[in-house]
């Protein structure tokens, strides 16, 4: 008779999530404001926002929820400022307490383990971020503002730096555009952030936009921007997804209840990254 | 004259009331039978992790090998979505699925029953599903609206003895009649369905057309055949006591919990191990599916007892 091992059976092992949360801190700043906090950020508290090293809520006004308070005022045309200014702060008092910076909206769900594995490959002293690859507007192309997205530790600092020294203004409301040409300006590159089979991990939008099989068609309206050929049907999306957006309270919730809980016992996934 | 003619018409109508309201009783309580007794047993729940542990690889290698399920899926033209998406999810899970379909539709393959009444067609889809089950020794019947996990329901059954009668699902009273829920799925065992074709050759006790002036919905129909053969309806629950089989879909059940546990959402929602839920839609399926078989953690191991493999020819799991 062997000897068994009870926590071998019985027990979930986090040791390989854990570990990689101390290689690889991310920082997380979740763009919000006053009147969502109760509907949507709370939501986001309740769910993924735990998981980042660091968790800042970035809002118009300093609050207990608590939210750091940006010297600006609220609405759409703000969402560039609200950036540069979250990026400052964060610069200013974080520098050295992560080694990733991760932007999201209040609707955007984000698993965090699979956002460190990603990024675990790549050096945070380069000038590097990724997030979801949109075309137009920039040549090198930009990240999609609402799927989220990272910079390393350098293209925080040039971000920064770019502001500082006039080569980096507020030339546009759009953050996820500004954020794009300040970073080509300032040669931080666009990363792939696909995984080894080419599926899509940064979404802009829920699931069910892209999982359901579809004919082949002209793109739909909501994947013109894509940068690499986009997929439709179950290849569109990795296993290993890292952010969903327009992800409504219920939707948190059951996000998280498919990501962290329900699961098949017993079943051996077909996708293995680290044997790919 | 008048008032003679009233008390007739009086009589009249309290009598015909009477019998109404008898028959109305008597489809719910199929009568005292002399070998009714006490179930004990109206809670099932799956092995616990300590049982698991002891049994040995090759116990757990033939147990894996003998748990081996036939579902049967009722549809109709009218869900052919549903019918579509559930060929495309998590039907591939099973061992063996069928169709059974009211009439046949050129866009998708089906068994056609050719029957327009459910609980004959259900009745005909069970009897044939029994004629052809092979070595599979667990039937789930489901609707094309319900998402079921087979894995999960491998492991709530994987220590029961399938020549035992099991009748197991979400369980409601009505009267005196414990019943299992349609919308959250049954699970026969084959000495269930063996006792319950038998009973289904008793016009009596359980007509194929049935006689009552309410029809009564197959879920109840089903659970009272299965009562007179000495089967009774069981819960299914994880070891926390917590409903595995759902008639509600994910999202109503999340909306819920928000409601009644606004600190606690997913933890008191629903069982990690739940084996259905109802009330899907197409894309909420394929999302379930997504959701299921393939989102996860990078870092979370789950080192079971059981090993399930994927199915073949299969991109969406």
């Amino acid at each position: 008779m062997h000897a068994r091992n009870t926590v071998w059976h019985t027990a979930e092992s986090r040791r390989a999530a854990l570990d990689l949360s101390q290689k690889v801190r991310v920082l997380c700043w979740v763009m919000t404001q006053p009147p969502h906090l109760e509907s949507r950020t709370q939501h986001v508290r309740d769910t993924w926002g735990k998981r980042c090293n660091i968790i800042l809520y970035m809002s118009s006004k300093e609050s207990d929820f608590p939210t750091v308070g940006l010297n600006v005022s609220e609405g759409r045309s703000q969402l560039y400022w609200k950036t540069i200014r979250a990026f400052q702060h964060i610069h200013k008092h974080h520098l050295d307490d992560a080694d990733w910076f991760l932007k999201a909206d209040d609707d955007t769900f984000v698993v965090l383990e699979n956002l460190r594995y990603g990024l675990s490959k790549h050096n945070t002293e380069e000038p590097l971020y990724f997030g979801r690859r949109f075309t137009p507007f920039v040549k090198q192309g930009y990240m999609s503002g609402g799927a989220g997205y990272v910079l390393s530790k350098e293209a925080l600092r040039r971000f920064v730096k770019g502001f500082a020294d006039g080569l980096c203004t507020h030339n546009t409301e759009l953050e996820d555009t500004g954020l794009g040409q300040c970073m080509e300006t300032m040669r931080v590159r666009t990363g792939d952030s696909r995984d080894v089979l080419r599926r899509q991990t940064f979404h802009p939008y829920p699931p069910y936009y892209y999982l359901p099989r579809q004919l082949p068609r002209p793109r739909p309206w909501y994947l013109l921007y894509e940068h690499y050929d986009p997929v439709e049907g179950p290849g569109c999306c990795s296993d290993l997804a890292i952010s969903f957006h327009y992800i409504d309270a219920v939707g948190m919730h059951t996000l998280e209840y498919y990501t962290y809980h329900l699961r098949p016992y017993g079943y051996k996934y077909r996708f293995n990254p680290d044997n790919k | 004259m008048m008032s003679e003619g009233s008390s007739f018409m009086k009589g009249l109508i309290l009598g015909g009331i009477f019998c109404l309201v008898m028959s109305y009783f008597e489809t719910f309580n199929p009568g005292v039978h002399s070998e009714s007794h006490q179930h004990l047993h109206h809670h099932l729940k799956p092995l616990s992790k300590d049982e698991l542990q002891k049994l040995s690889e090759s116990q757990m290698s033939e147990l894996t090998q003998q748990v081996r399920v036939y579902c049967l899926i009722m549809v109709t033209p009218k869900l052919l979505v549903h019918w579509v998406t559930v060929n495309d999810t998590w039907s591939k899970h099973c061992d063996k699925s069928v169709f059974y379909t009211s009439e046949s539709s050129k866009a998708v393959e089906g068994f056609d029953l050719q029957e327009q009444d459910e609980w004959a067609r259900l009745r005909k889809a069970i009897k044939h599903a029994y004629e052809n089950a092979g070595d599979l020794r667990w039937f789930f019947v489901a609707r094309p609206t319900t998402f079921a996990i087979i894995e999960n329901l491998k492991y709530l059954v994987l220590d029961k003895d399938s020549s035992q009668p099991f009748y197991i699902g979400h369980t409601e009273k009505s009267g005196e009649l414990d019943y299992v829920e349609y919308d959250s799925g049954i699970v026969l065992s084959y000495e269930a369905v063996r006792r319950l074709i038998e009973m289904f050759k008793d016009e009596d006790k359980c007509p194929e057309r049935g006689r009552a002036l309410w029809k009564m919905p197959e879920e109840k129909q089903l659970a009272t055949c299965l009562k007179y053969s000495g089967v009774f309806a069981e819960n299914g629950e994880d070891a926390q006591g917590k409903g595995l089989f759902n008639k509600k879909s994910t999202s109503s059940l999340i909306s819920d919990s928000m409601g009644q546990n606004p600190a606690d959402v997913v933890e008191a929602c629903c069982s990690d191990m739940a084996i259905t839920f109802g009330g899907m839609s197409p894309s909420q399926m394929q999302v379930l599916m997504f959701g299921v078989y393939r989102l996860r953690p990078y870092g979370h191991d789950f080192h079971d007892s059981l090993t399930f493999l994927p199915p073949k020819d299969s991109d969406n799991d």
